[in-house]
């Protein structure tokens, strides 16, 4: 490594990190305070339509004369809570089938590892369409198929952890001391098995957000007139020649997927010392 | 190595079959109503008139029935007949595929040499602004949304500058080429015709540069951490001593170290551009699966639904597949799970 100089100074990686925990926490403020934050209703026509960005609509305003920062303020309302909940219950149902996948092994590690392999045969966004398509218009059928597309994740994460930290001889030990099979899992291995599958988690946010709202813009997800950004994208699309109208939702998705990327780039960083 | 690549080849038509099960199921039970799609509003109180729908579509049959008959007509090549289009869905994906097919390769090839040179430049230069840019960029492309992307790149590129065409695969006014593999610039050229070739490699510009970015982070990022391992060793410590120069140094001894890793990362980056060519295609106007599968999906238009749903799982089981094999040949002392 001394073939390459290594430069001193402050840590740099500090910077992103920082930088996303503030989107972040802007995007999270927003999603609880978008009332105060602005002067506007997001369903009102406040102005005449489709008005360039000025003093009194910073992002100008839509086809029917909304203003689009308060909608993009209010869209995340939207976008947030889902991607939240898509995770965590992605989470919960991958987490404890890869868990048993890789402790109990045998048939029913092979039957989940399979509905595993083939879930995750398909391209998501293709698979989250079908499923979405099925199930009809709406941001919650949108959800349900983003956790029918995204638990696999986790399931493969926790059962390679599980598999891994099984071996160890604390569990050997617990195995000796006659604890019982669920407290084995539950007690010595489980707890060993998280940091991994979490930082996952928090890297997918953005990715869940993404996701989200591509469904919506194409018209799978949040229906018209409902404040989701990527409904108001395609909104935008519509309106090709008044670039402000897709503006401010595109800026959203933008920055918000950033500030996790950045968060879970320091994080991977700081556990996977190698690419620093 | 035969016998991991023997086992993987063997599980295929499993998976296969799973695939085509899971996206059956998947579509079918659920309470999207597919009549909705063939028969009018105002004829659906009209009992007659629903009852030969559903015998025509075979709606009336029970699941099991259905997925048995879908499954053996779909080993003769027949994925049924689209809702809206009112042809074979396996003619429609057929007709469409090139066009995607070559999208996704150009995408592929400007991903890829932006994503190789951030990633060595990064490792290179590491720690300094040259670093954090090639960083900041690759994660750019890999947060922005490729929808808005590609508006916005039209909206400058060809509306505010004029420089680049609008959206759709070339010139209407041009003439189209004989159809011989469907990828409209080689068609152009077996032709001989010089301004299509130009007029669809200048289309195809845009829309591949917006699919491209956003997976060369990924690859950015892979190729920066080999890159930062191999310029540590040895080998390139005797290359220096005996005199070559840097660029033959960087290039020649340790970037051809990492190719196989890279390689490796940019088979798998199919998956993420395929499902980035379902939107990148409906900007751009793109007459590829993509925009057939959005409006498929718009139009509760199931058998077609399935159809590219199945395509697209085969297509990225086979190129994981390839990848996988060939991340094996290549590296043999790998252990195989």
């Amino acid at each position: 490594m001394a073939l390459l100089p290594r430069p001193k100074g402050p840590r740099w990686l500090s910077l992103p990190l920082g930088i996303g925990l503030m989107v972040v926490v802007f995007w999270l403020l927003a999603t609880l305070l978008a009332p105060q934050m602005t002067s506007y209703d997001p369903m009102d026509m406040v102005a005449r339509r489709l008005q360039p960005p000025s003093w009194q609509h910073f992002l100008g305003t839509d086809a029917l004369g909304r203003d689009v920062f308060t909608r993009t303020l209010y869209g995340a309302r939207h976008s947030l809570p889902i991607a939240v909940i898509v995770v965590c219950l992605s989470l919960t149902v991958g987490a404890f089938l890869g868990a048993i996948s890789g402790f109990l092994g045998g048939v029913a590690d092979n039957a989940i590892m399979r509905l595993v392999d083939i879930t995750l045969s398909f391209p998501p966004m293709l698979l989250a369409m079908a499923v979405a398509a099925g199930l009809g218009p709406g941001l919650g059928n949108a959800a349900i198929a983003m956790v029918i597309v995204w638990w696999p994740v986790y399931a493969r994460l926790m059962r390679a952890q599980v598999l891994e930290v099984r071996e160890r001889e604390h569990v050997e030990a617990a195995v000796a001391a006659g604890a019982s099979r669920p407290r084995i899992l539950l007690k010595h291995i489980l707890p060993l098995c998280w940091t991994p599958v979490l930082i996952s988690a928090t890297m997918d946010l953005g990715q869940v957000i993404l996701l989200a709202a591509s469904l919506s813009f194409i018209g799978l997800g949040a229906t018209p007139p409902t404040p989701e950004w990527g409904s108001m994208i395609s909104e935008g699309a519509a309106q090709f020649y008044s670039w402000w109208v897709a503006f401010g939702p595109g800026a959203a998705i933008l920055t918000i997927v950033l500030g996790f990327n950045f968060i879970g780039d320091a994080l991977h960083d700081h556990f996977d010392p190698r690419s620093k | 190595m035969t016998r991991y690549i023997l086992r993987r080849l063997f599980a295929m038509p499993f998976l296969v079959l799973g695939i085509v099960t899971l996206a059956f199921l998947l579509t079918t039970l659920t309470k999207g109503d597919p009549l909705t799609a063939i028969v009018s509003e105002r004829q659906m109180n009209d009992p007659t008139v629903i009852a030969a729908a559903k015998a025509r579509w075979g709606l009336d049959r029970s699941l099991p029935e259905r997925y048995v008959i879908y499954v053996g007509n779909l080993v003769t090549g027949d994925m049924g007949t689209s809702f809206i289009t009112r042809r074979a869905v396996a003619q429609d994906i057929l007709f469409r595929l090139p066009a995607t097919m070559e999208l996704v390769i150009a995408a592929m090839i400007i991903g890829s040499t932006i994503g190789i040179a951030l990633g060595v430049l990064a490792a290179y230069f590491r720690n300094t602004a040259t670093d954090h840019f090639a960083r900041l960029f690759a994660l750019f492309g890999s947060s922005v949304p490729v929808f808005w992307l590609g508006l916005a790149l039209l909206f400058v590129f060809s509306v505010k500058f004029g420089i680049l065409p609008g959206p759709g695969r070339m010139d209407a006014r041009l003439p189209l080429p004989d159809e011989i593999t469907g990828f409209l610039t080689i068609d152009a050229l077996l032709a001989g015709d010089l301004r299509v070739f130009i007029d669809a490699l200048w289309h195809l510009i845009l829309p591949a540069f917006v699919l491209g970015w956003s997976v060369a982070g990924t690859i950015s990022r892979l190729v920066r951490a080999n890159m930062l391992e191999v310029l540590g060793r040895e080998f390139i410590l005797t290359a220096r001593a005996k005199g070559a120069g840097e660029m033959r140094v960087v290039l020649r001894h340790a970037l051809r170290n990492t190719l196989v890793p890279t390689l490796t990362v940019i088979g798998y980056s199919f998956a993420y551009l395929l499902t980035g060519a379902i939107l990148t295609e409906t900007i751009f106007s793109w007459p590829g699966m993509g925009s057939y599968a959005v409006s498929a999906a718009r139009g509760l238009d199931f058998p077609a639904i399935i159809g590219v749903t199945i395509v697209g799982g085969v297509v990225f089981l086979i190129t994981n597949l390839i990848t996988d094999i060939a991340y094996v040949i290549a590296n043999p002392r790998v252990k195989l799970g």
